[in-house]
């Protein structure tokens, strides 16, 4: 089955890479953005098909290696 | 003879410096590498060098802390070894969690390669043991991901523990923050002083030629008696 993971930044840890982009969006006059957040997508295929069971390894994939937990939240979705 | 351990991983580029710079200072280095299962049972300080290893993927140092030799470096560190990570190794040793916190891109956003002053905090430890409170030193900094954080608990513990050792600042000691940290917090250790962690880079500043040998103070600081 497919996984897609998204990562991203906890909020209340500043993200520079968000802030660069909306920061050129501004320039380009794009003034409607109010803030900009840059995570990542991992997508993975499984050969598990219990979706708990896929769940559960995946998060302790996450918990272990994809994400880093001090400042990264995660979530998983089970396409 | 003090025995120094590198340690190599693929991508790590500061082994050959840092070498170069402990056995200048007299110490035996070997280069261990990062397949390898055990550290020399004679090592008494263990360095974790910059450079890119596993090419950044995923996180800065994110991989590495799977090489086999790591469970070695956590028994020797766990023991009160002393463990030196500089740059790539700081944020091994952040991923492992032998250090506290977490690095983020630079606030930038870009990779800053160039001399940086930095300010002593805290000299009670083997590391900074030659340098006094409010020292300033010129080291070199290279880095994309030297962002430090730290949560504000946690930092107030750093701060209670005297585990925050070096800040970066201008030449007359005044804090100057290059890439986003923490109150510009460029060097930790952990609780019990033995696992030190620090982005600017000692090993390239200890010929005058390249521009400083502020790096030799530090260094040396784990093979005094």
């Amino acid at each position: 089955m497919k996984i897609v993971i998204n990562i991203q930044l906890k909020e209340g840890v500043l993200d520079p890479q968000g802030k660069a982009v909306h920061h050129a969006l501004s320039a380009l006059s794009f003034a409607e953005v109010d803030g900009v957040r840059i995570g990542k997508q991992i997508v993975m295929e499984l050969s598990e098909t219990d979706k708990e069971k896929a769940r559960a390894r995946v998060t302790d994939m996450c918990e272990e290696l994809l994400a880093n937990t001090v400042i990264e939240n995660y979530e998983i979705e089970i396409a | 003879m003090f025995k120094v351990s590198v340690v190599v991983f693929p991508g790590t580029n500061c082994e050959v410096d840092t070498k170069y710079a402990y056995e200048k200072l007299g110490a035996s280095v070997k280069l261990i590498f990062h397949k390898d299962k055990t550290l020399p049972s004679d090592t008494d300080l263990v360095v974790l060098p910059g450079g890119f290893s596993y090419g950044d993927y995923l996180r800065s140092a994110a991989i590495a802390k799977f090489s086999p030799i790591m469970k070695d470096v956590i028994r020797f560190a766990s023991e009160g070894g002393f463990v030196l990570g500089i740059c790539n190794g700081f944020q091994m040793l952040l991923e492992m969690g032998l250090l506290e916190g977490a690095m983020k891109r630079n606030s930038s956003v870009h990779f800053i390669s160039k001399y940086h002053h930095l300010r002593v905090i805290n000299n009670e430890n083997k590391f900074l043991e030659k340098l006094s409170v409010n020292d300033v030193v010129n080291i070199p900094i290279a880095h994309g991901e030297g962002n430090y954080f730290i949560d504000k608990q946690g930092l107030e513990k750093l701060y209670k523990n005297s585990q925050v050792l070096l800040k970066y600042c201008d030449k007359n000691g005044i804090d100057k923050n290059p890439n986003g940290s923490v109150d510009s917090i460029a060097c930790i250790c952990n609780e019990n002083r033995n696992v030190f962690g620090l982005m600017p880079h000692p090993e390239r500043a200890i010929e005058t030629l390249l521009g400083s040998t502020d790096g030799i103070k530090m260094l040396e600081g784990f093979m005094l008696k």
